[in-house]
Formats: C-alpha cells, sequence, structure tokens
C-alpha cells in the first residue's frame, strides 16, 4: 500500500528526514516511536504533502502511485488521512457543516454522487455515537475552544467519517486522559479491517496498549535506526530512547 | 465650470422650486454658505488621506434629475427584500414613485421628507428634530442640507413599533447622462418604540451616479432601532453616506453596512450617545474586488455614563481594491463606565489590494474599558493546509475560510430573511457554492 524509498526532506536548508525507508501492506498498523525532533511529525506531514517540506531524494509510492506532484487534497482523495498532533482552529465553520464538506468534495474526486443530506445525517450521528461524542458538539465552530481530548476525539471523528486506506496518527494518545484513550482506541480498533492501513506516531507506548502494531520502529535523527515487533516498543518504555541514540552512533 | 461651482449656481435655481418662507429654508441658506465656504474635502485633510472626491468632481453631473420614467416592480424586485412583507419608499432618480411604495400612516408615520417638510401636521417634529443631529461643520452634510426636498420620513411615536420592516430604496435610472442625488431622511423613533430599517442605493445604468446622502436618526428613551446598509452598487455608482445618531437614555441602536460594491463609497456613521446605559452597536462587512473602493469612517461618541459601543467591521480585499477603517471613540470626562469595543480585521486576497486601518481614541474618563484590535492578513496557510488534508480542495478551502471569517458579523442581523439574501450575497461574492447555511 505504502511504500517509502530513501526519503530525504527538509525546510529550506535544514535537511530533517534523511533517508527513510518503509514498506506497509493492508491490514497492517505500524507504529514510529523515537525522541522529540526525530522527523515523526515532518513524516506524516510529507506523506500529506504539506507545502513547506521539500523532499530532496527518495520518494513515496501509495498504491504503486508516487506522491510527489500530488497536492494535499489529491492524496486525501486517494485515500490518506492525517489525524492532526495539533488540529487547527476554524472559527465560524462547524463540524457538521466541515464534515459534509469533506465528504462531499472527496466523492465528488471520485466521480461519485454528493451524499443525500439523509444519508449524511444518519452516518455523522452514528460514527459520533462510535466516538462518544455528544450531539450539541456537532454544531460548534470546528476545533474552536475545544480541549485538547475533543479535538483529538473530532480527528478519530473525522477519520470514521471518511474511511480511509492510510490513516496516520499523529500523537493521538497526547493530551488524552485515560478514560478519552480508551474511547479513541477503541473507535480505531472498530475501524481497522483487512483492507486499510494505519500509521501509529507516539512517543510513549501507552497507546500501543490500546491500539497494538504489527510492526514498531524507531525514529532518531530522520531515520528508522531500528524495527521490530511491539516488544520492542515495551524495551524502549523501559530503557527510554538514549540506548537507540547510542547505538545510532555506533 | 466644476462641480463646486455648479452646485452654488443651480441653488439660485433650487431656490425657484421650494418654499423659501419655510424655516427650513434658513436651514438651508446657512448651509449653502458652509459648503461655498468649505468646499469638496480634499486629501490633503486627515479625514480624507485615503478618499479623493477629486475624479468626481470632474464629471458634469445633472442637479436636478427629469421627471423619471416609470419602472415595472418585476424588474426592480431583486432590490427589494421580496421573500418577506416590508413597507417601501421608493425613489427613482431622487423622485418618490408612489407606485413603487407602500407607505403607512397608521399610528405611526412611514412616508416622504417632501410631504413632512411642507405639512403643518409635521411641523413640531420637523422643528424638534430636523437637521439636529447632522453636523454643522461637514461641508457635505452641509451640502445635502442645502438640497434637502425629498427623502425617508419615518416616525414611530411612544411605545410603537411598525408591524415590519422598512425598505428605503433609492433608484437610479441614468436618464440623464450622469446625475447626483442627495436624497435626506429623517428618522425620529421615540420613548419605548421600535424600528427596523434596510436602505439600499441602486444604479440600473453605466452612467455616472454620485449619491451624496445624509440620514438622520433619532432613539428617544429605551428605542431600539436597526438599520441595516446593503452597498452592492455598480461600478460606475459612488455613495457618500452620513449618517447621524442621536441616542438617548437605555436605547439600542445598530447600524449594519453591507459594501460589496460600487465605484467608490464613504460611510461616515456617527453615534452621539446623550444618555446612560445606552448600546451602540456598529457592524460592517466589506468585500470588494476590481477598483472598488470603501471607506469607513465611524464615530461613537459616549456623552454620558454607564454606556456601551461595539464595533465589528470585516473586510476581504481582492483584485485592486482599496479599504479604510477608520474608528474614532470619544469617552468624554463625565462617561466613567463606559465600555467600547473596537474591533476591524481585514484579509487581502490579491497583491495589488490594500487597505488603511487606524482606531481613533480619545477618552478623557478614568474608569472605562476600551479595547481595539485591528488585523490585516492573509488566510491562515496552517488552517488551510488542514481542511485540503481532509479532501476540501484549495479553492473551496480558501471560500470556505473567508466565508467564514465574514459572516460571523451576520449574528446580530435580525431579519432573517435579510440574513440569508445577505448570507447569499456574501457565497456569490466569493463564488462559493456551499452545500449548507452556515
Amino acid at each position: 500500500m505504502l511504500k517509502i524509498k530513501d526519503l530525504h526532506a527538509g525546510v529550506e536548508d535544514k535537511k530533517i528526514l534523511k533517508g527513510i525507508d518503509l514498506e506497509m501492506k493492508p491490514g497492517e498498523i505500524h507504529a514510529i516511536m523515537g525522541p522529540n525532533g526525530s522527523g515523526k511529525s515532518t513524516l506524516a506531514s510529507v506523506i500529506t504533502g504539506k507545502e513547506d517540506f521539500e523532499v530532496t531524494q527518495g520518494k513515496i509510492l501509495f498504491e504503486g502511485e508516487d506522491l510527489d506532484d500530488l497536492s494535499p487534497e489529491e492524496r486525501a482523495h486517494r485515500g490518506i488521512f492525517l489525524s492532526f498532533q495539533y488540529p487547527v482552529e476554524i472559527p465560524g465553520v462547524t463540524v457538521t457543516n466541515f464534515m459534509k464538506t469533506a465528504i462531499n468534495e472527496t466523492r465528488k474526486a471520485r466521480g461519485l454522487e454528493e451524499m443525500p443530506a439523509n444519508e449524511m445525517l444518519r452516518q455523522i450521528r452514528e460514527k459520533a455515537e462510535l466516538l462518544e461524542i455528544d450531539r450539541k458538539f456537532l454544531s460548534r465552530s470546528l476545533n474552536e475552544g475545544f480541549s485538547g481530548g475533543e479535538k483529538k476525539r473530532n480527528e478519530i471523528f473525522q477519520m470514521a467519517m471518511l474511511e480511509p486506506k492510510l490513516a496516520i496518527l499523529d500523537e493521538t494518545d497526547s493530551g488524552l486522559d485515560i478514560d478519552a484513550l480508551r474511547v479513541v482506541a477503541a473507535g480505531v480498533n472498530r475501524l481497522r479491517n483487512q483492507e486499510n492501513a494505519f500509521l501509529v506516531i507516539t512517543h510513549y507506548q501507552r497507546l500501543l496498549d490500546y491500539i497494538v502494531p504489527d510492526f514498531v520502529h524507531v525514529m532518531h535523527d530522520g531515520k528508522i535506526v531500528k524495527s521490530g515487533t511491539k516488544d520492542l516498543a515495551l524495551e524502549l518504555e523501559e530503557k527510554g530512547y538514549d540506548w537507540i541514540k547510542q547505538e545510532a552512533v555506533l | 465650470m466644476d462641480l463646486k461651482d455648479k452646485l452654488l449656481a443651480s441653488f439660485m435655481a433650487f431656490e425657484n422650486q421650494v418654499d423659501i418662507d419655510n424655516p427650513v429654508h434658513e436651514i438651508r441658506s446657512e448651509a449653502i454658505r458652509i459648503f461655498e465656504n468649505k468646499g469638496f474635502p480634499h486629501r490633503r485633510m486627515e479625514a480624507w488621506k485615503y478618499t479623493s472626491l477629486a475624479g468626481l468632481q470632474q464629471v458634469d453631473f445633472s442637479i436636478f434629475p427629469k421627471e423619471s420614467q416609470g419602472l415595472e416592480y418585476k424588474d426592480v424586485k431583486r432590490y427589494f427584500l421580496h421573500e418577506t412583507d416590508t413597507y417601501k419608499i421608493v425613489f427613482i432618480d431622487g423622485i418618490y414613485s408612489s407606485y413603487l411604495s407602500e407607505t403607512t400612516h397608521d399610528g405611526v408615520d412611514i412616508c416622504l421628507m417632501s410631504a413632512a417638510l411642507n405639512k403643518p401636521m409635521y411641523k413640531p417634529v420637523i422643528e424638534l428634530y430636523f437637521n439636529r443631529a447632522a453636523s454643522r461643520e461637514d461641508s457635505l452634510t452641509n451640502l445635502n442640507t442645502a438640497f434637502t426636498r425629498e427623502g425617508a420620513y419615518i416616525y414611530i411615536p411612544k411605545n410603537k413599533a411598525p408591524r415590519k420592516p422598512v425598505e428605503i430604496l433609492h433608484l437610479a435610472t441614468g436618464n440623464e447622462a450622469s446625475l447626483m442625488l442627495q436624497p435626506r431622511n429623517l428618522i425620529v423613533v421615540e420613548e419605548n418604540a421600535e424600528l427596523q430599517v434596510i436602505e439600499r442605493h441602486q444604479s440600473l445604468t453605466t452612467n455616472e451616479v454620485l449619491t451624496n446622502s445624509v440620514t438622520e436618526i433619532f432613539a428617544g428613551q429605551n428605542a431600539i432601532v436597526d438599520y441595516y446598509k446593503v452597498q452592492n452598487d455598480k461600478q460606475s455608482a459612488s455613495l457618500i453616506d452620513n449618517t447621524y445618531i442621536d441616542q438617548k437614555k437605555g436605547s439600542q441602536v445598530s447600524v449594519h453596512t453591507f459594501s460589496f460594491g460600487g465605484k467608490l463609497t464613504r460611510n461616515n456613521l456617527n453615534f452621539h450617545q446623550d444618555g446612560q446605559h445606552v448600546n451602540s452597536v456598529l457592524k460592517g462587512v466589506t468585500i470588494l474586488g476590481e477598483k472598488q473602493h470603501v471607506d469607513h469612517h465611524t464615530l461613537v461618541h459616549h456623552q454620558q455614563p454607564d454606556s456601551e459601543s461595539h464595533q465589528d467591521y470585516k473586510g476581504i480585499f481582492g483584485e485592486q481594491s482599496t479599504g479604510v477603517f477608520n474608528g474614532k471613540i470619544i469617552v468624554d470626562r463625565i462617561a466613567q463606565k463606559t465600555n467600547a469595543f473596537q474591533q476591524n480585521n481585514n484579509l487581502l486576497i490579491s497583491d495589488k489590494s490594500s487597505v488603511n486601518t487606524k482606531p481613533q481614541l480619545e477618552i478623557f474618563a478614568d474608569d472605562v474599558k476600551c479595547s481595539h484590535g485591528c488585523t490585516v492578513g492573509q488566510l491562515d496557510r496552517d488552517a488551510l493546509y488542514y481542511l485540503r488534508t481532509k479532501g476540501i480542495p484549495k479553492r473551496e478551502a480558501e471560500a470556505l475560510l473567508m466565508y467564514a471569517f465574514a459572516n460571523n458579523v451576520l449574528e446580530s442581523v435580525r431579519i432573517p430573511a435579510l440574513k440569508l439574501r445577505i448570507n447569499k450575497l456574501i457565497a456569490d461574492k466569493l463564488e462559493v457554492r456551499l452545500g449548507f447555511d452556515l
């Protein structure tokens, strides 16, 4: 599904990603861990096409297609989704209206008719329930004045609505208390199937107790320095990141 | 002959057409003298630094319109808020159209300035209110005062409220090559009375039209007045709007100005708070393109304690359009506990558009809350990226953000049909096709 080959990317003169290789197949959950500043969020931004970053070497293939020339919305229309670490506040646009626009623009790009209003409403209610989101919440301005937990829950709600093939969850666990974490993780697990894949970026092992990864990769200084199974995450939890850093230097 | 000389010469002809024995004529005569002394404002004056009337003064305007040809309602229906029932005071080329109007004298007077000036029964109101709020110094206001003859006259006595809003519509057909119009409106809303007004100036011609309008609004104790100005005129039409509001104790007056078109628009909006517990609301949405120019000059004068004013102006400037916001707040020494809020936010969506924004605070009381803020910027890049990653294309994402930016000013519009209409106008103006109502 996703093939990243020798990816180098950065902002202006600053190199951030220094040769990433990663392959993900449908049905898999991959976790990316690593200390702050190792390039985890940059990887998410580059996969989703943020214009601030420039790819200087290597490529990203999604279902065999090179993403390089595609805009963020074109990537979204192909089924790539990013749950933001810091969702942006958009005053004046309600959650419901944003969702309707996102769904219908995606459908339009895929050559489908707009979703009928009653079907849209039904889906919004169903998915909101899945994430234990209050109805009133849906008529509030997108992310404006939301608590950290509400913002993250709202991101996963959007994911549930858009049903992406590849979902990137960037630090979805940060700012969540344990109850919210359970709700979010249960949502993710419900949406998981043999056709989609998840890339879970996290600093801590905690989230991986609930969303169990097939593979764990550790990033340091713009590279994946170690890959393994979920046991690697436990090892990191126990020993911290210092030994990885030392290993990387050696 | 330049426009000033032409106007001065025309005044003599004008005197042959009106009753010069009417006491109002003394006010006219005084006003023309002041205009003669001051002339048109020019860019060396601080208040006119960014708006030039020089070009307009070169135009050979016709001062006295010919009797206009009739217009069919169906031709002008779209300029009315036809989705809802309203009283209508309609002028074609400055002349009252009884055919298109719907006036009333049923407990309230919603009629004509010419009638109010000439009929003895209105004399007490005219004596008490006419030219009492308008500036005696401003040259363009004086010019309008000098040519006072026609406009809307609305008188709502104590404890009354008309059962529907009033639309004041000024249409210009352009039977003349170029036309200058000077409507004069007087609106008196007495103690505990209420009124809603929608005002629009609309040119139906590509000939040049210049309107120099003066509106005086008096809100008595605890009166509630909502005034909406819809400015979406042709590229050949210019408007100088001078509105003066006098508020007594406990009154609430709001003025919303929607500026979406016209060649040059200057809004001089003046609030004088003459009582305690007064609330003044000034809101504006400006969305311009082409070479359009809109200049909002607001003044809120807090003259008594315990009152509030709330200003919120949003502007979106595309192509080569230019905007000005100058918000002046004066708080007199005795006006303690004043709460004055002012906000002006602007988006520039083209490299060639520009805006000049300036708050001007003169505060002489020490126990007041005054806040002001202005921003000029582009659309938030992070917000755009966020929307795009969720599948909303760039153009739609930009439109959505602009729409949301402008639209929150509409929250305080209290006529649902108007709110919907303005909503659609904003969407049209931004070329957004939205599958929902915000």
